[in-house]
């Protein structure tokens, strides 16, 4: 136990540290190269393609014939409203995650996004209601839900367990709500009913994904400044309180910030199926082990809608909303995951 | 040197009342063991001196003041808390997690530092996982994954350990190890160490200081030879037996008698006696 | 002595409980008589007793008695539709000996949409017959998949595995009917059919074809309630007492795929009938399947009956889907099973 044996273990932890740190930024960066790419592709693709010095000009300002309105106004929007919306879900996602600590608790599958969604379809639908308006009530169904799902799967506490079923109940019923709403809706078109249930980024504007962005910048900056505490947390309440975590506060933020990001981004894209879900784990997949990865969990958010979209809208016979392309890829991971976590003997 | 009381303590979960009218001092700087049966309130009254658990009456008192009044950080800079069953996320290497040790040391503003560093080194030395810090903690035995809690405990730096049942589910090789290694660090940094134990004989072996616990209510405290009588042992526990000296250490050390198989040397009145 | 006169009593005990057994069913087939009135008197236009006679005995002469007559068969279906989904649920239950199982919740239905999609999509098809083998095999297809997922790995199928499995298929498939569904403008039905279950629009010409099939199933199904007696104490303890387990199961799960994949075939994905009938039997009658079965299906008609008068009461003048409603009544009580259990069971 001398103190010679320590600096050296001491500098042995901090040069691990240090390489990990390293290859972490290496990989954010990388995926921030994914991600400029991913736009570069939406915004030159289309009926007519346009070319990539075209594409600078036209975002320099300058009028290119035949090919500014669709960069400016449609393809522009859709790729910052994938961007953002992918962002908001993939965070919402992996710090709801990282609270239950089960890769299953994501709002997708205990159903706050469906409670987003039910409200923002009751206010478009039966309220008549547009813009922020929407948001605010999508914000409160998802709290709504949130605080219902708590209050539900409480018993002498609450186990990711019984909270992840009750969650699955729920969403089952406001599954069935929008469907209802919908089947009310004087003129629904398909694209409108796809929106709801499996979420699109289709006739995106730049005004809609305003509220997004205030949203991700708000509730996105709150989160990263505390994700020292919610490090803490993945290691149990009883731990946590022990290392000194006020509990109550710390919990009751992260959640709330979370399902703001979730409930805003869901009032204009729909419930863009499974990101939030398959996020977290694709990000620390990416990443490694270690801290949760916050940052990577939106880029990776950012990224599956983006290429999701594009998948869609390009590369696929019909012209899919990016929903269903991203619940197509994200059905197969969840039964995945119930395999593996059960092969290592874990519990889901 | 910290000190640890506890004033006519009252506690429970919801409306179901736990823990009645009991006060105890910690003694500093040695080891106390809790034991009594099953459910009579040892995890609980753990639970209240960590304050994870807000008593309904009485109070926990740490240097003279109220544990409730004592901010959460500050709290987790002097005493230090292994619950029962930790989670350790998956993937997580050992010497992330005794990193995390370090959490009440530092602020929303504060840097790591060198300091930290060193007492995450420290830690991992004195529970000897140095040499395991880059592995992945769910790929430990069992016992190795309670060494390493350990050590994120002691990377906390705290003067007083709280830890719950610290060898239930480990073998009884791995059990001696844990408790050797919590005498050793009592004797090298003085850490005033309380643990709930389940084996009385290992109790009485290692601790200093034994407090038995009956339906929520102390019933003895002291020295092991004061404590682990069959007096006690059937009045805590409802079970006959014999306390002998143990033959390697001097402490006492108890025999159970059940109805079958141990009576062949005993007459009723040594049972009774 | 004492233990002569205990038996006496035990055996008096076990009458008792039989005599309460069978007035449980007299209530619960009176109660299937009036669901089945109200269903054929209430609706958008409320009709009157001499009406329905009439209509009943096949005669249109007033409007009254023309409604009379479309809402017979539907009445027919809902009874069918419910009795086999009641019944399967209770049979997947003691197959799987897990609380949550049913076919919604399962996968078991979306399967069996999904198949009659891609039956109709891709092959063309166009008779009643060929949908109901498609949905049948869809049925159990996603019924093994769902099964062989939930109990991999250690602690064989626990309630949270496999109802996680089955939402997982049930998104899978439903993604997959959007997909094969929105580019096909001529699929009649279009996507909501295939996702929400109805009994609306029954005809005998419809409800026909399914009957050999509801007929096999009913039969499978109840020829296993001894053997999901024994499985019920676990495999090990079921093969002790001299069960074939592997046939056991199968047979049951054989006869439960047929009344999914019948229904379905007809009335859509409807979900959580299957969930909430065999509890609330339970409740009545105990857990001898010998009682539990032909109760889940009696009391699964009448809550499929029930929802249908719910759903065209609350929306006059149009009406609510059959499967809305169910998912509305199953889901709190989805909810109250999973608060009841110990977190370790689940």
């Amino acid at each position: 136990m001398s103190s010679v044996a320590h600096t050296e273990t001491a500098a042995w932890i901090v040069a691990l540290r240090v390489a990990r740190r390293k290859a972490r930024l290496r990989l954010i960066a990388i995926m921030l190269g994914l991600v400029v790419t991913g736009v570069g592709l939406t915004l030159v693709t289309g009926p007519s393609m346009t070319t990539p010095s075209e594409l600078l000009r036209i975002l320099a300002g300058y009028d290119v014939p035949g090919a500014s309105f669709s960069v400016r106004e449609l393809r522009l929007p859709r790729a910052v409203l994938s961007i953002i919306a992918g962002m908001s879900f993939g965070l919402g996602g992996v710090i709801f995650q990282t609270l239950l600590r089960n890769p299953l608790a994501s709002p997708d599958i205990i159903g706050i996004s469906a409670g987003a969604s039910a409200a923002a379809v009751f206010a478009i639908v039966v309220l008549g209601w547009d813009g922020s308006a929407v948001s605010i009530l999508a914000v409160i169904a998802g709290m709504a839900v949130a605080l219902l799902i708590y209050l539900l799967a409480w018993r002498d506490g609450v186990a990711g367990a019984r909270l992840i079923l009750v969650g699955i109940g729920l969403s089952a019923m406001l599954d069935s709500m929008i469907a209802y709403v919908l089947s009310r809706a004087p003129a629904w078109t398909m694209q409108d009913a796809l929106r709801w249930l499996t979420g699109s980024v289709n006739g995106a504007t730049l005004a809609e994904a305003l509220p997004v962005l205030l949203s991700l910048t708000i509730f996105g900056g709150l989160l990263l400044a505390r994700r020292d505490n919610l490090e803490a947390m993945r290691l149990g309440d009883d731990t946590a309180a022990a290392l000194g975590v006020p509990l109550a506060r710390e919990k009751l933020l992260a959640v709330m910030a979370a399902v703001g990001l979730i409930a805003v981004a869901t009032a204009v894209s729909g419930p863009i199926a499974f990101v939030a879900f398959l996020s977290g784990p694709i990000a620390k997949r990416i990443t490694g082990p270690g801290r949760s990865p916050l940052i990577a969990a939106a880029l990776v958010g950012a990224l599956l809608v983006l290429l999701g979209d594009y998948t869609g809208q390009h590369l696929l016979a019909g012209r899919y909303p990016v929903g269903v392309v991203t619940g197509a890829l994200g059905a197969p991971y969840l039964i995945f995951l119930i395999i593996r976590s059960h092969r290592s003997g874990r519990e889901a | 040197m910290t000190t640890l009381n506890v004033e006519a303590l009252e506690a429970g979960y919801g409306s179901r009342t736990i823990l009645t009218d009991l006060d105890l001092a910690v003694p500093s700087g040695a080891i106390t063991a809790i034991v009594g049966a099953n459910a009579c309130g040892k995890s609980t009254l753990l639970r209240c001196l960590a304050r994870l658990l807000r008593p309904t009456a009485g109070q926990v008192v740490l240097d003279g003041r109220s544990v409730r009044h004592i901010p959460t950080r500050d709290l987790a800079r002097r005493l230090g808390l292994l619950p029962q069953s930790p989670i350790a996320p998956d993937g997580m290497t050992v010497a992330d997690l005794v990193s995390y040790g370090r959490h009440p040391h530092q602020g929303m503003l504060s840097r790591w530092t060198q300091h930290d560093d060193r007492a995450v080194a420290a830690a991992l030395e004195a529970t000897r996982t140095a040499d395991i810090a880059d592995r992945e903690v769910d790929q430990l035995s069992g016992g190795q994954r309670q060494r390493v809690w350990i050590a994120m405990a002691l990377a906390q730096e705290t003067d007083i350990l709280l830890l719950d049942e610290p060898t239930t589910f480990l073998d009884i090789a791995h059990q001696v190890e844990i408790l050797d290694l919590l005498v050793d660090l009592n004797q090298s940094r003085g850490t005033t160490i309380v643990m709930v134990l389940h084996d009385l004989n290992l109790a009485a072996r290692y601790a200093d200081h034994l407090v038995a616990i009956r339906c929520g209510r102390l019933h003895t405290a002291g020295s092991p030879e004061s404590v682990l009588t069959e007096r006690t042992v059937k009045e805590v526990f409802g079970v006959s037996c014999r306390v002998i000296p143990d033959p390697t250490s001097g402490k006492p050390m108890m025999l159970p008698l059940g109805r079958h198989r141990a009576g062949a040397g005993l007459s009723t009145e040594d049972t009774t006696s | 002595m004492t233990a002569v006169s205990s038996t006496g009593s035990t055996l008096g005990a076990l009458q008792r409980s039989r005599r309460s057994h069978l007035a449980w069913l007299s209530v619960v087939l009176s109660v299937l008589a009036c669901a089945c009135l109200l269903s054929v008197s209430l609706g958008t236009r409320d009709v009157g007793w001499a009406d329905i006679f009439a209509g009943v005995t096949g005669s249109t002469e007033t409007i009254a008695q023309a409604v009379v007559v479309v809402r017979v068969p539907r009445t027919v279906l809902a009874v069918l539709a419910g009795a086999a989904l009641g019944l399967a649920g209770a049979v997947m239950q003691g197959v799987t000996r897990n609380p949550l199982a049913d076919p919604g919740i399962l996968g078991v239905n979306a399967g069996a949409a999904m198949a009659v999609v891609i039956g109709i999509a891709w092959f063309g098809m166009e008779t009643l017959d060929a949908f109901l083998w498609t949905a049948i095999l869809g049925a159990g297809l996603a019924a093994c998949f769902v099964y062989a997922i939930g109990s991999l790995g250690r602690g064989g199928a626990t309630p949270l595995k496999l109802a996680l499995a089955g939402a997982a298929t049930a998104i899978a498939s439903s993604s997959f009917t959007i997909a094969i569904i929105l580019p096909r403008n001529d699929i009649a039905g279009g996507v909501r059919s295939w996702q929400i279950g109805g009994i609306g629009g029954a005809s005998f010409d419809a409800i026909l074809p399914c009957l050999p099939f509801l007929v096999a199933g009913l039969i499978l199904c109840l020829l296993s309630a001894r053997g999901l007696n024994l499985l019920a104490l676990g495999d090990d303890a079921a093969a002790g007492l001299g069960a074939h387990v592997a046939w056991a199961r199968g047979g049951a799960a054989l006869g439960a795929v047929l009344l999914c994949g019948a229904t379905t075939a007809i009335c859509g994905p409807i979900g959580f009938v299957g969930l909430v009938v065999p509890h609330v039997c339970r409740l009545l009658v105990g857990a001898d399947h010998r009682w539990l079965l032909p109760f889940s299906a009696l009391t699964g008609a009448i809550l499929l009956i029930g929802a249908d008068v719910i759903g065209r009461i609350i929306a006059r003048p149009s009406e609510m889907d059959v499967g809305i409603v169910t998912a509305f009544i199953g889901a709190p009580v989805f909810i109250w099973i999973v608060r009841k259990r110990r977190v370790r069971d689940l």
